[in-house]
């Protein structure tokens, strides 16, 4: 059945695109990240304009991050306190992406920028993220030895402003959490993506947050951030597809559950192992396209006129 | 409906005939549809030109879409990975055109008229902003069709006009899902001994109509509401799921 969609203004598959919804739900609720490093890259495969496919996302991924954080609700897996203190950092990333993006847009480069984003990032992360829950694998400690060596004492713990997160124990800067909330605004903006694959590590490595706090109080933050992303996205550059975003939405909330429910069986490191196996995955795939002679060198873009 | 179609064109028949006594050649053409209505099942459509010439001759269908203006960037090896490097900027480039006829287009026309006609993808009309020198322009110009070849707006061949019998002549214009909106125009081209004698133009509007028209007001006149409603909608859906999978 297919349906076309007023703002990509192009006619899809029903099934396809609540199919690919819950695919990249699932893996959503399994690893507590929002998946849009996964949905923005396919939607822009099967001819979704870049802008719409950006500006679409953030709006479905607020769907997804509300049934998910609900989940982690129920388990008390949720730290609000740091959630909202990273979403002050949040919010001015995202108005400043959203700036950033249409800049970018202008001066033709914003595809380039898409990619060298998510290869720097996400390949950085996994990478990183691989080689520690490698290690952990095959050390086959147990979770409460590593633990306590997460607090290590660096210089991010003098920084000044300390507050306490009673919920999380900790008593850090808040210049640390604004500081992550921050980059993940940004990058919800430029790349579509709510930064879980960011927010979960750095929560974990950064901050040294207990990590079965880190998958609910992430998708809290990224509920917020992406909400107002999508808002800003919708009212400056009109790049919100709601009809996509809807059906992206009932296959994405479905898939968020089942894989919410799922996460119970895996283990923080081979959960960590997967994800990270994930977004290498995708970022290997970027960083051969942006060095592989294209097919065509050159592409158009409408300046002016109707679309 | 078709009778009255047929009647129509009857009767702009018999208008050209009063007005255009002391031309010899005379073309009538017309659309199944003057509009193509996009609704929210749309997926393309196709639409019927048909027509009657008084004598001989061939015929030539020129269909343009509402005029763009469009960047072409040539993307460069540079530090090992692809950029986009030169620009050109074209403007008045129809953002559709198809062509159709009853023989080769070459074998009609010299170029030097399907040039001043805009027949043929060879002739399509795109003014180079930049003072740029002829080969990049060329260059710019052939990889800006390439491209609407592949997003399926330009037609990759010329499209077949078909006579019944030697005065009544058809053809069909196809139009993909992600056609442009706006007012198009198509023209008829009578030709005789390798010059254009005759030429009718007729309107045809391509629009949003219903649910997909309303939301696409919607998101460009109140973007702001509509990404509010927008995330209303994504909260109120992540919410249900989240109470109706509670009990699991």
């Amino acid at each position: 059945m297919q349906i076309y969609l007023p703002i990509a203004e192009m006619s899809v598959n029903v099934f396809w695109v609540l199919g690919l919804g819950a695919m990249v739900g699932f893996l959503s609720g399994l690893f507590g990240v929002g998946g849009g490093f996964l949905m923005t890259p396919l939607l822009i495969f099967i001819g979704v304009p870049p802008a719409v496919a950006v500006g679409t996302q953030a709006n479905q991924l607020v769907g997804a991050g509300v049934s998910g954080v609900m989940y982690h609700w129920r388990k008390r897996n949720v730290d609000v306190k740091l959630g909202l203190v990273m979403q002050a950092g949040g919010i001015v990333g995202t108005v400043l992406g959203v700036m950033l993006f249409g800049m970018l847009q202008r001066l033709g480069h914003i595809d380039l920028v898409i990619s060298l984003s998510y290869v720097i990032f996400l390949g950085g992360i996994s990478g990183l993220m691989l080689m520690e829950s490698v290690r952990a694998l095959f050390r086959g400690r147990r979770k409460g030895a590593t633990r306590g060596k997460l607090h290590h004492h660096t210089w991010l713990h003098g920084l000044p402003f300390k507050m306490r997160f009673p919920r999380s124990r900790l008593y850090i800067s808040v210049l640390l959490p604004v500081g992550i909330g921050f980059i993940g605004g940004v990058l919800v903006a430029i790349m579509g993506i709510g930064g879980g694959f960011l927010l979960v590590p750095a929560m974990i490595y950064i901050l040294g947050m207990p990590t079965t706090l880190v998958a609910g109080t992430s998708l809290l933050q990224i509920i917020l951030t992406t909400g107002v992303a999508a808002v800003l996205q919708a009212a400056t550059n009109h790049t919100v597809d709601i009809l996509l975003a809807l059906m992206l939405l009932v296959g994405g909330v479905l898939g968020a559950q089942m894989g919410s429910r799922a996460s119970g069986y895996l283990k923080g490191e081979q959960a960590r192992a997967l994800l990270a196996l994930t977004v290498l995955g995708v970022a290997v795939k970027l960083a051969v396209d942006l060095v592989l002679t294209p097919d065509d060198l050159y592409s158009i873009t409408t300046t002016a006129g109707p679309k | 409906m078709r009778a009255r179609r047929w009647g129509g064109a009857m009767a702009v028949l018999a208008l050209l005939a009063i007005w255009t006594p002391v031309r010899a050649q005379t073309l009538v053409a017309d659309l199944s549809s003057h509009l193509i209505a996009i609704t929210t099942g749309f997926t393309g459509t196709d639409v019927v030109l048909f027509g009657a010439i008084d004598q001989p001759g061939d015929v030539a269908v020129v269909i343009e879409g509402p005029e763009t203006s469009q960047t072409v960037r040539r993307k460069d090896r540079i530090a090992g990975i692809w950029i986009n490097n030169e620009t050109l900027k074209f403007s008045h480039v129809p953002g559709f055109y198809g062509v159709a006829s009853n023989k080769p287009l070459d074998a009609l026309l010299p170029p030097a008229v399907a040039q001043r006609h805009e027949i043929g993808l060879d002739h399509v009309r795109m003014l180079p902003r930049a003072d740029a020198d002829a080969t990049t322009v060329a260059e710019f110009r052939s990889a800006l069709i390439r491209n609407k070849q592949r997003e399926g707006l330009y037609g990759t061949e010329v499209g077949e006009v078909v006579f019944l019998g030697q005065r009544l002549f058809r053809t069909s214009i196809s139009f993909p899902a992600n056609v442009p909106i706006g007012l198009y125009t198509v023209s008829v081209y009578l030709i005789r001994d390798q010059d254009v004698v005759g030429a009718q133009t007729t309107p045809l509007a391509v629009s949003k109509i219903g649910f997909s028209a309303d939301i696409f007001d919607f998101a460009q006149h109140d973007g702001l509401i509509y990404g509010l409603m927008g995330v209303l909608l994504a909260v109120g859906a992540g919410w249900l799921a989240g109470t109706v999978f509670r009990k699991g």
